[in-house]
């Protein structure tokens, strides 16, 4: 069983198909230095940018053309080095060293120069045709950091140039310089990393013989060293007898002095680490001491002991509040759109004189279900999505993971699987693709089979409404309330997802927790502006075009099944009272059951499925009042057991058809996708036995 | 800056204390990514936060904060430093 699947290998398909006249430039630098900003700035694509270490794992191309040129431009995965200990470091080595690029371009961080000056030194190491962008120069400067572009640019021995690309300053600068690089009109010295005197030398013997062996253009000095480090292979030199022998000597001679294995290892990266500490030295001037004073400030207070948990979920309940309180107009809005449009539909197709069944296939069927499923996803995933995005640009789901990391290493997980979490709260599929964030593929098996077990957006309408007229005194249809009871099954969501995890780990996904390391980034302004509005529009149109592409055959089958009969009752009957005994066990009955099944492609459509058995109207439809529908269920033998058990079956089923689509395509397996449909789907039924069969014997209903 | 000469694992490090990167006691691939994070010998490290439970705690380590497991932590060997 494969656990990657996103085809990273292989630099040509990288790049996608590239035009004879296109020059390929590259985008190399570490997570969070805004690379995916200056990349959505020179190509004007759309790519979502967030202050989340390590989210281009997908390699992300775009074009652009300055000065009569065509350039293709290819964003690298974010690394902090190319030692190769991760396939996103793989990736960006292997593009760099495949020689396709005319240029590439590292961006930096100015606000921590030093840790990126380490990245560009390796790259140097590979290419002279290197560009380095010193990007948020407006952050720096409001930390008080100065960075001396000329001076860092004579030390390089390459091009920089100094940029904001947020507010779009400095691209010109850097078009221009891509430009000049990449038509080769200048050929710049780069610097020359020295190494400790035996590495020298032993570099020294090697470099003669791999002089006469050309590989691709690569430097004879890095090829040397990757040999030396028994890296052979990426270097793509053929270890032959001559070779060996000289190897071996050199071997021998950094034996001597102590530096093998390990040991050698240490001394290249620190020669790399205190060259570019003295770079930074001398090229950036920082004139307040305390810069970060605030960031750690509000570190304090947000991971603290006793406030750390209740901030966050505090936070939580403040967005589903905003999303819950917001998407209710929208929603309006676009029901009464929708059945204006039903209407006209209805009229249209009756003037033809066409058969009832059409319309009642065609309108009942697919477009109303169609029409329900955008009318309820798309106001709370457009409020959703933005609201979390800014969080998430802010700098703010990295203290989550680092929060909750404790909880998930005693259940031999990840702390960034906190992450992929938060985003399954949007949408599982989305949070089942962010779950490439998580190095270790056991760990990403374990956050990818977990992810439902928090419920998306569109369960969340259930759970309120359940939870509302069955638990809430009163009626609590809106303000705070809905929100906290959220919350409160959230928690349950989430304890269920870290015992599922422990159990994953303890059976078939059997190992250690792997190394945890999370860079906690500073705090950043969220871009609220044209940018993000049209990013966050990808990811939420994006989600309600697959919902949408999966409801529509389920409205089709679900009108047929209800306006078919065979001896008296519909199909819709026949199927529910098959399923009776069962559902019974499990505190359900066979209508809640069926809709279940039926809505495996949008979760959304479960209670009106429910509610159009019951009428047997044959039809989605919309019900006024809650007090109206707590009666409608009650008449149909729902106790405050029956509701609970719903609300404990929707948290805990198979997942939606758009997630389990995107497992399949995440792990490349039938059979992980097949577990991910089990998983929870005997957690829910195991829950709910326990529940309704508990209550019986207790008598309380 | 003046060191103490006794050395703990940067897993005791208390917060807000800074210490300088005497020894790595891993190895190979766990080891590298430490020194891919900049925690090379000599380097200047400061515990800056914790997490509620007490780990993993986050650490400055040449201009950018990293959260490290205390069992990863314990592994890295520093010098105190009276600053």
């Amino acid at each position: 069983m494969r656990f990657r699947g996103d085809g990273l290998g292989g630099s040509s398909s990288l790049v996608g198909r590239v035009a004879p006249d296109e020059l390929i430039i590259a985008l190399a630098g570490n997570p969070n230095t805004g690379k995916s900003t200056v990349f959505n700035q020179l190509t004007g694509l759309k790519q979502h940018t967030g202050n989340w270490p390590g989210k281009t794992v997908a390699v992300a191309h775009g074009r652009f053309e300055y000065q009569g040129r065509k350039f293709r431009l290819v964003d690298l995965p974010g690394t902090y080095s190319l030692s190769a200990s991760s396939v996103e470091e793989e990736v960006a080595r292997d593009f760099i060293c495949s020689g396709l690029a005319k240029a590439i371009v590292v961006v930096t961080d100015a606000t921590c120069l030093e840790r990126n000056l380490n990245l560009v030194l390796q790259i140097l190491e590979i290419t002279r045709r290197v560009i380095v962008c010193v990007n948020l120069l407006d952050e720096a400067e409001r930390k008080h950091i100065q960075v001396d572009l000329n001076q860092l640019s004579s030390i390089l021995g390459v091009p920089v140039v100094g940029t904001c690309a947020r507010e779009g300053k400095g691209l010109e600068d850097l078009r221009a310089a891509i430009h000049h690089m990449a038509l080769g009109t200048e050929d710049a010295s780069p610097l020359q990393i020295n190494y400790t005197q035996p590495i020298e030398t032993a570099l020294a013997m090697l470099t003669p013989i791999l002089a006469s062996r050309d590989k691709n253009g690569l430097p004879v000095r890095w090829r040397a060293l990757r040999l030396l480090m028994e890296d052979s292979e990426t270097a793509g030199d053929e270890l032959d007898e001559d070779l060996r022998l000289v190897l071996s000597q050199a071997y021998h001679l950094l034996q001597e002095h102590n530096l093998a294995g390990d040991r050698l290892h240490d001394s290249i990266v620190s020669s790399l680490v205190h060259t570019a500490e003295h770079i930074a030295k001398s090229a950036v001037t920082v004139t307040k001491r305390d810069y970060d004073y605030r960031d750690r400030s509000i570190d304090r207070i947000v991971t603290s002991r006793h406030l750390g948990i209740p901030i966050m979920l505090g936070l939580l309940a403040l967005v589903f509040w905003l999303t819950l309180k917001g998407a209710n107009y929208p929603s309006r809005v676009l029901f009464a759109t929708f059945s204006y449009i039903e209407e006209k539909l209805t009229s249209f197709i009756t003037t033809r004189g066409w058969p009832q069944f059409i319309h009642g296939f065609l309108v009942l069927g697919v477009y109303r279900t169609v029409a329900w499923v955008v009318a309820v996803m798309l106001p709370p995933m457009a409020i959703f999505f933005p609201l979390f995005t800014f969080l998430e640009d802010l700098g703010y789901l990295p203290r989550i993971a680092f929060n909750l990391d404790n909880y998930f290493k005693r259940a031999c997980a990840h702390g960034k699987q906190a992450m992929s979490m938060c985003m399954g709260f949007g949408c599982n599929a989305a949070g089942v693709t962010a779950c490439r964030i998580i190095e270790s593929p056991r760990e990403r098996m374990i956050a990818i089979l977990t992810n439902n077990f928090v419920p998306c957006n569109g369960r969340f309408p259930l759970l309120i409404t359940l939870a509302s007229i069955f638990f809430v005194a009163g009626n609590a249809g809106s303000g705070i309330v809905p929100a906290l009871v959220l919350v409160g099954l959230i928690v349950l969501s989430i304890f269920t997802t870290l015992f599922i995890s422990k159990l994953l780990s303890h059976t078939i996904l059997k190992g250690l927790p792997s190394a945890f390391t999370l860079e906690l980034p500073p705090y950043r302004r969220p871009q609220v502006g044209r940018i993000l509005v049209r990013s966050l529009l990808d990811r939420t149109l994006f989600i309600l075009g697959r919902a949408v592409a999966v409801a529509a055959p389920a409205g089709a089958i679900v009108w047929i099944l209800a306006n078919n009969s065979v001896a008296g009752r519909t199909l819709l009957q026949h199927l529910a009272s098959w399923l009776e005994p069962f559902a019974r066990l499990i505190g359900l009955d066979g209508y809640i059951l069926l809709a279940f099944m039926l809505a495996l492609p949008a979760n959304e459509i479960v209670i009106p499925i429910v509610l159009m058995s019951y009428t047997q109207t044959g039809a989605l439809f919309e019900l006024d009042s809650l007090l109206e529908l707590r009666n409608l269920l009650v008449q149909n033998g729902w106790t405050w057991v029956t509701a609970l058990c719903t609300i404990l079956f929707s948290l805990n089923h198979w997942p939606c058809g758009t997630t389990l689509l995107t497992i399949r395509q995440e792990t490349q397996s039938w059979r992980w996708t097949a577990l991910s449909f089990l998983l929870p789907a005997a957690t829910g039924i195991g829950l709910c036995f326990l529940v309704a069969q508990a209550s019986h014997l207790l008598g309380l209903i | 800056m003046p060191s103490s000469g006794s050395t703990i694992p940067l897993s005791k490090l208390p917060l807000g204390q800074q210490g300088i990167v005497r020894e790595l006691r891993s190895n190979s691939r766990a080891r590298r990514r430490l020194l891919d994070l900049g925690l090379v010998v000599d380097t200047i490290v400061e515990a800056v936060c914790q997490s509620p439970s007490g780990d993993p705690k986050a650490y400055q380590i040449r201009g950018t904060v990293i959260a490290l497991r205390a069992e990863e932590a314990a592994s890295v060997i520093i010098e105190r430093t009276e600053s």
